[in-house]
């Protein structure tokens, strides 16, 4: 039972096979959620053993767009708000492809919002991962969409006099066939959530709160990341099957967590799919 | 890169060891830490159900005190620690040890 030194050849870490480990260690701040949340998918990725060269990753700009430069997957690192169209793209033509939208708050729901509702909408096949640290972490910790109310950023000194976007509800709403939101503290339930998110048809959507002691943490005199750990242990209530609109998160309240919609409509590629099979078949559909 | 490999063989703190302990199998796990990986956070120690893991007194090169392995009798398998961690720095291996 003792210590031993050993090569790290020896034992490797699950998640080594998926990682461009030329490029790390990430640069992500110490006690930072998304390292986390980054594992959770790959465990889950290993876990559905989908063949490694049929996973896509795309992320747009942000600490949380780094991911794509990190997996060992297909990868697009695209511009800022566009993941979901890169993606979309990426799916249609390529339907065989796990694609996978990997992304924070501020890119998904501020600069890209209008193409997360829309493909909400259009229940097109993709897994969307948003990491939500309630601010524009890698720009200096500004207000974004998800700020809760009353919360410090370097924008709002004396408290966000705003309201925050409800992420459950407003793609539930816009048409996701699948929603849930853990913390990073949840990585077992977040894991399983990612598995069960990938083999739906359809827009499925993960919310994950995660700490950022950096942007979050220090205006709001949180302190560092474990003491945002420690929160999300006291305060989260897994409420599953919870209608999304009751879902809301207020600031240093409690975290409702769990998987709110998970439901079955044609998605945007099964309509395609029909599409062309009735098209080739019944001759009006035919051009000239 | 250096890397601390502890073994536990999963058992309880019976007040003496079962007569079958021989032939039932049992859990054994193995946890390796890489130091220089970690930057710190204390994720690993504050949430191990079992308190397995102390902050260690020595700096790694990056200025941070990496976990240390205190109690690897007590470590149940359940890689908490290896999949909280947002560097990646743990891995916890388990087999099932059966006797031959
Ligand atoms: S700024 Fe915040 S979100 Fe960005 S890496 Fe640091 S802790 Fe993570
Ligand atoms: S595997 Fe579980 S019990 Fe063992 S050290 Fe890690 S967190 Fe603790
Ligand atoms: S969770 Fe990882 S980075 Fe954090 S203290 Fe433990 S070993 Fe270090």
């Amino acid at each position: 039972m003792g210590t031993q030194t050993v090569t790290p050849q020896a034992v490797q870490h699950p998640y080594t096979r998926y990682l461009r480990t030329d490029r790390l260690p990430h640069i992500w701040c110490p006690g930072c959620g998304i390292g986390i949340a980054m594992g959770a998918f790959l465990a889950a990725v290993d876990e559905l053993g989908i063949p490694q060269e049929k996973v896509a990753v795309v992320s747009g700009i942000g600490c949380t767009g780094r991911v794509a430069g990190y997996v060992k997957f297909d990868s697009y690192h695209t511009t800022h708000g566009r993941p979901i169209p890169f993606a979309t793209g990426l799916k249609i033509a390529r339907p065989e492809m796990t694609v996978v939208v990997f992304s924070g708050d501020g890119d998904l729901v501020s600069i890209g919002g209008n193409h997360l509702i829309h493909a909400a909408r259009r229940n097109i096949d993709l897994t969307v991962i948003c990491v939500n640290n309630f601010n524009y972490g890698m720009t200096g910790g500004q207000m974004g969409p998800t700020t809760p109310h009353r919360a410090r950023t370097t924008t709002t000194p004396y408290g966000n006099l705003e309201f925050p976007f409800n992420l459950p509800y407003l793609v539930a709403a816009a048409g996701a066939v699948y929603v849930a939101r853990w913390t990073v503290l949840h990585v077992f339930h977040l894991r399983e959530s990612i598995k069960e998110a990938l083999q739906r048809r359809g827009f499925s959507f993960i919310e994950v709160v995660s700490p950022c002691p950096v942007g979050f943490g220090r205006p709001n005199k949180i302190g560092e990341g474990l003491e945002e750990m420690r929160f999300y242990r006291e305060h989260a209530l897994i409420q599953n099957g919870l209608h999304p609109k009751d879902a809301a998160l207020s600031f240093r309240d409690r975290i409702v967590v769990g998987k709110f919609v998970d439901e079955a409509r044609p998605s945007f590629l099964q309509v395609l799919e029909d599409h062309f099979r009735n098209a080739s078949r019944d001759p009006s559909h035919r051009e000239g | 890169m250096a890397a601390n490999t502890f073994s536990g063989n999963g058992s309880f703190p019976f007040w003496r060891e079962p007569l079958d302990a021989q032939q039932i199998p049992h859990l054994s796990t193995s946890i390796t830490i890489f130091p220089d990986l970690c930057k710190g956070c204390g994720y690993c120690v504050e949430f191990c159900p079992a308190q397995v893991l102390a902050t260690s007194d020595r700096l790694n090169a990056k200025g941070y005190h990496p976990p240390e392995v205190v109690k690897p009798e007590a470590c149940t398998g359940c890689q908490f620690c290896m999949r909280v961690c947002p560097e990646y720095a743990i891995i916890v291996e388990k087999k099932l040890e059966v006797p031959t």
